[in-house]
């Protein structure tokens, strides 16, 4: 039903396109000299089919099921349901419309179910004819309106820009709908889990805040000592470190050799190599690190007598290092690419060697835009999922033993919300909570490193 | 002193050879791991695309198959094909107990009943007489085959009994095993049954995803790079935009996995575990990619093209609509592929938004439950059977052959269509 309504708004539009090109003809063979090219004649009037549509559209997109479900209501609204009762009453009188119900049908239900698809059946057409009457009465109006040859080009521009404008609010809005999503459950988690047990707690159990009975009163006491995020806090530093570890003296290493001593041929091959590295998806990586990393150590620690796990950090970390290889040595050539050449003939002049040279001037006029590309990695490494949830453990240890397996915060969100989540409850919040507190580290150091980097960027060219 | 300068400066050519040694063997390193992750997921991974078939012969006895006389082509479809199956496996070995003949059973897998229904409705005049019949192996049998199976483990760790050894060695010295290409794994679905489980059904919840993703990626990605570039007034709100969307850029997946959990599916009661809801998450996550590399795009359009338009009349918006964008958009498109593709790659977040929910039907539009092959990847690395290592390691295969072609197909716009101004 909507569809067709769709399809033939559009071929409305269409044909008022076709109609005010028309009239723009006619006015033209009049010996009249347009105001604008015949075409803005045609783009006005769609605009003026277009926008009535899609108010309407909307607006009954927003309002129909507040209503619908108003006058549904109102049947049972002197029988003294509670809210939650009166919600469910219509949960289930929209799941027997559809035929989807299984359970116990009432007469009741049922009378309301044939309510619900009359009530339906009733706006659909409505909207139909109220959005159709609009239209061509709008289009209509600015037909009218064009006879006197008014202006058309600005118009239809103006709403151009309009569009566009509206388009580039999608980063912002993308934004707004993170914090939204996050922060209204961190809220609700809070007033259940005091922020001094999350922040400074040591024990991380979620498994033991099993998914309560709605009915019965939230018990504080119950959860405490269960969401103590110290240990996920300190997995998550743990592991991004052992990346590091690997990723920053591979990564910088190869950035500058790349940029001051490989010959053409080199980083024409060399560097789009070592760039598949950052596309490889990281579920791969994951599958890597658990198959052939975590084993591999397991059996070298086991031949020295040590007691690896098979899941340890040591796997993780090493395998998220190489991925951030790649980010670390394409951002550190750029930024020691654009070190003028000025710098590096001063100090050649001066008798220096190629790696005086790097050491002594060029390294420490790119310093800020290495440290840049080093906290995006770093940041990188924090967000990371796939690879920890696969080749590190899930429970959450507080050790600094590599060896043993940690936990990080985007596996715990994982492990938490894979599977059926249950809204409301403490330990579906905690992931969120867990999520806002990610997002936070990473905004925090995606901010600074842009800054610094742009800063640096800035004072080169 | 001459011979202290003489060894200083060798010292200085000596720490110059030692840093240059460093970043070879950086870059060395950096590309041994390429090398043995490639290799090590391509020598698992290749066997996966054969599958092992036992020739069983199959007598078609009308009487067990409950048929009567001149059965028609519906009869042949309701009959009972069960008994013959298990008949035939159990004739394998005319001695074997109760318990031998449920072990042979357990040799092929279980849809041997329809592979044999298949081959009776392809030629129904078979009725009463015998024929060799290809019955999809085991898949620990598939795994012995390959050679992949350790046989030397004590009977009681491995699925696999010696009687079943025993019978299929006789089976492959009468050369009644056969390995072919196995097509099953991209036209069947999922299935708990590591040798009946197949790609489709995750690739075309991929497939969907994806396509939801540029439907709402790319045209809102576009206009706003447009309007960012071309028209934005530079003043604080048009820098909160930027800051806005290099952010982005930078905001793990996961976080957006729990936007749609939290938005799409709790407020806006979106269906759960359809590529729909995965499109749009993956669209979030792709729009600043796009946007940055349009922006990159328009900035390289020379400003003489933009004042020669405006200069023979045409206003901002002709100018930007007929000359300055349609010269973008080789950059534009190949921006786009690779934001795509870093799509296809995505776990994290279509996890969240409960993609990874099993499912055996293949998805015929994106209001189905699907997977994703990514998450198809992270299903079967979970589970413990050994038959499922190779199918990973093929499902990461096909996964990076699509990266590559989309990333090739990139790198070809921008070098074919893409105008050098000099």
């Amino acid at each position: 039903m909507n569809l067709i309504l769709f399809i033939f708004i559009v071929l409305l539009g269409f044909t008022s396109y076709y109609f005010g090109r028309k009239k723009a003809y006619t006015i033209q063979s009049t010996n009249k000299r347009l105001t604008a090219l015949p075409q803005f004649y045609g783009y006005y009037l769609a605009i003026w089919c277009a926008i009535p549509a899609f108010i309407i559209f909307s607006l009954w997109a927003i309002f129909e099921p507040t209503i619908v479900k108003l006058l549904i209501l109102s049947d049972y609204s002197n029988q003294g349901y509670l809210d939650d009762e009166l919600n469910l009453i219509y949960e289930k009188t929209k799941a027997l419309s559809r035929g989807q119900f299984t359970g116990e049908i009432t007469p009741f239900i049922e009378a309301s179910a044939e309510k619900y698809l009359s009530l339906r059946s009733i706006a659909q057409s409505s909207k139909a004819v109220i959005v159709l009457s609009i239209i061509i009465a709008s289009v209509a109006y600015a037909y009218k309106k064009i006879s006197s040859n008014s202006r058309t080009r600005e118009p239809v521009e103006k709403f151009l820009k309009a569009v566009l404008f509206t388009a580039s609010l999608a980063a912002i809005l993308t934004t707004v709908g993170i914090v939204f999503s996050l922060i209204f459950q961190t809220i609700d988690f809070f007033k259940v889990i005091p922020l001094f047990d999350f922040v400074f707690g040591t024990h991380w159990y979620p498994a033991k805040a099993f998914v309560r009975d709605s009915s019965e009163a939230l018990d504080p006491t119950m959860y405490s000592d269960t969401f103590g995020a110290v240990p996920i806090f300190a997995g998550t530093f743990f592991i991004a470190f052992i990346a590091m570890c690997v990723a920053i003296p591979i990564g910088l290493m190869s950035g500058i050799y790349l940029a001051e001593y490989a010959s053409v041929k080199v980083r024409q091959y060399a560097k789009p190599l070592i760039e598949i590295l950052a596309g490889i998806p990281t579920v791969v990586y994951g599958f890597f690190a658990a198959l052939t990393v975590g084993p591999f150590l397991k059996e070298i620690g086991n031949s020295m007598g040590l007691d690896v796990s098979a899941e340890s950090a040591l796997a993780a970390g090493g395998v998220m290092g190489i991925m951030i290889i790649p980010f670390i040595s394409s951002l550190s050539d750029d930024v020691i690419t654009s070190v003028p050449q000025s710098l590096r003939d001063g100090s050649y002049a001066m008798g220096a060697t190629k790696s005086e040279t790097i050491k002594k001037v060029i390294f420490p006029a790119a310093l800020p835009g290495i440290v840049g590309s080093i906290l995006l990695g770093v940041s990188r490494a924090i967000g990371e999922t796939m690879i920890v949830v696969m080749a590190s453990g899930l429970a959450a240890n507080l050790t600094l033993n590599p060896l043993e397996s940690t936990s990080t915060i985007t596996a715990q969100i994982v492990v938490i919300l894979i599977g059926d989540q249950a809204f409301g409850d403490p330990k579906t919040q905690a992931a969120f909570a867990l999520g806002m507190s990610l997002f936070l580290v990473t905004l925090c150091l995606n901010i600074v490193a842009l800054r610094v980097v742009k800063k640096y960027r800035e004072k080169y060219e | 002193m001459n011979k202290n300068k003489e060894q200083l400066l060798n010292k200085r050519y000596k720490a110059e050879k030692r840093f240059r040694l460093y970043g070879q063997s950086a870059i060395f390193m950096a590309l041994l791991f390429l090398t043995i992750f490639i290799f090590k997921i391509f020598s698992t991974g290749y066997s996966a695309f054969q599958k092992t078939w036992l020739i069983v012969p199959v007598t078609f006895d009308a009487e067990l198959m409950m048929l009567e006389q001149n059965p028609s082509k519906e009869d042949l479809k309701d009959a009972d094909y069960y008994d013959i199956a298990l008949k035939s496996m159990a004739d394998l070995d005319p001695n074997a107990n109760e318990d031998q003949e449920n072990e042979l059973k357990r040799m092929v897998s279980y849809f041997f009943e329809r592979e044999i229904k298949r081959e009776l409705l392809n030629d129904p005049s078979l009725i009463g007489k015998t024929k060799d019949v290809y019955l999809t192996a085991s898949d620990d049998l598939d795994q012995v085959f390959k050679g992949n199976y350790p046989r030397d483990l004590p009977e009681d760790q491995r699925r696999v009994t010696d009687y079943q050894l025993k019978i299929f060695d006789q089976l492959v010295e009468l050369g009644k095993v056969e390995s072919k290409f196995n097509l099953s794994f991209f036209t069947y679905p999922d299935s708990r049954e590591a040798e009946l489980a197949g790609i489709a059904s995750s690739f075309m919840g991929s497939i969907f995803s994806i396509l939801v993703c540029l439907m709402i990626a790319f045209p809102v990605a576009v206009l706003a790079a447009i309007y960012l570039e071309e028209f934005a007034p530079k003043n604080r709100f048009t820098d909160f935009i930027e800051v806005n969307i290099n952010n982005l850029a930078a905001v793990p997946s996961i976080v957006f996995g729990l936007l749609g959990l939290g938005i799409l599916l709790a407020v806006f009661q979106l269906p759960r575990s359809t590529p729909l809801v995965g499109g749009i998450t993956l669209s979030l996550m792709t729009l600043p990619t796009i946007i940055i590399a349009c922006r990159a795009s328009l900035k390289a359009v020379p400003p003489s093209i933009r004042e020669a338009a405006l200069a023979m009349g045409a206003s901002k918006m002709q100018t930007t609509m007929h000359h300055t964008v349609p010269l973008s958009m080789p950059g534009t498109l190949s921006g786009t592929i690779i934001g795509l593709a870093q799509a296809l790659g995505e776990t994290a977040p279509l996890i969240l938004i409960g993609m990874v929910a099993f499912v055996n039907t293949i998805p015929g539009s994106p209001l189905d439950p699907a997977a994703s092959l990514p998450v198809q990847i992270y299903i079967w690395a979970e589970s413990a059977e050994r038959g499922f290592v190779e199918k990973v390691s093929a499902c990461i295969m096909v996964l990076l052959g699509f990266l590559i072609i989309m990333n090739l197909f990139a790198q070809i716009i921008r070098h074919k269509f893409e105008k050098k101004w000099s």
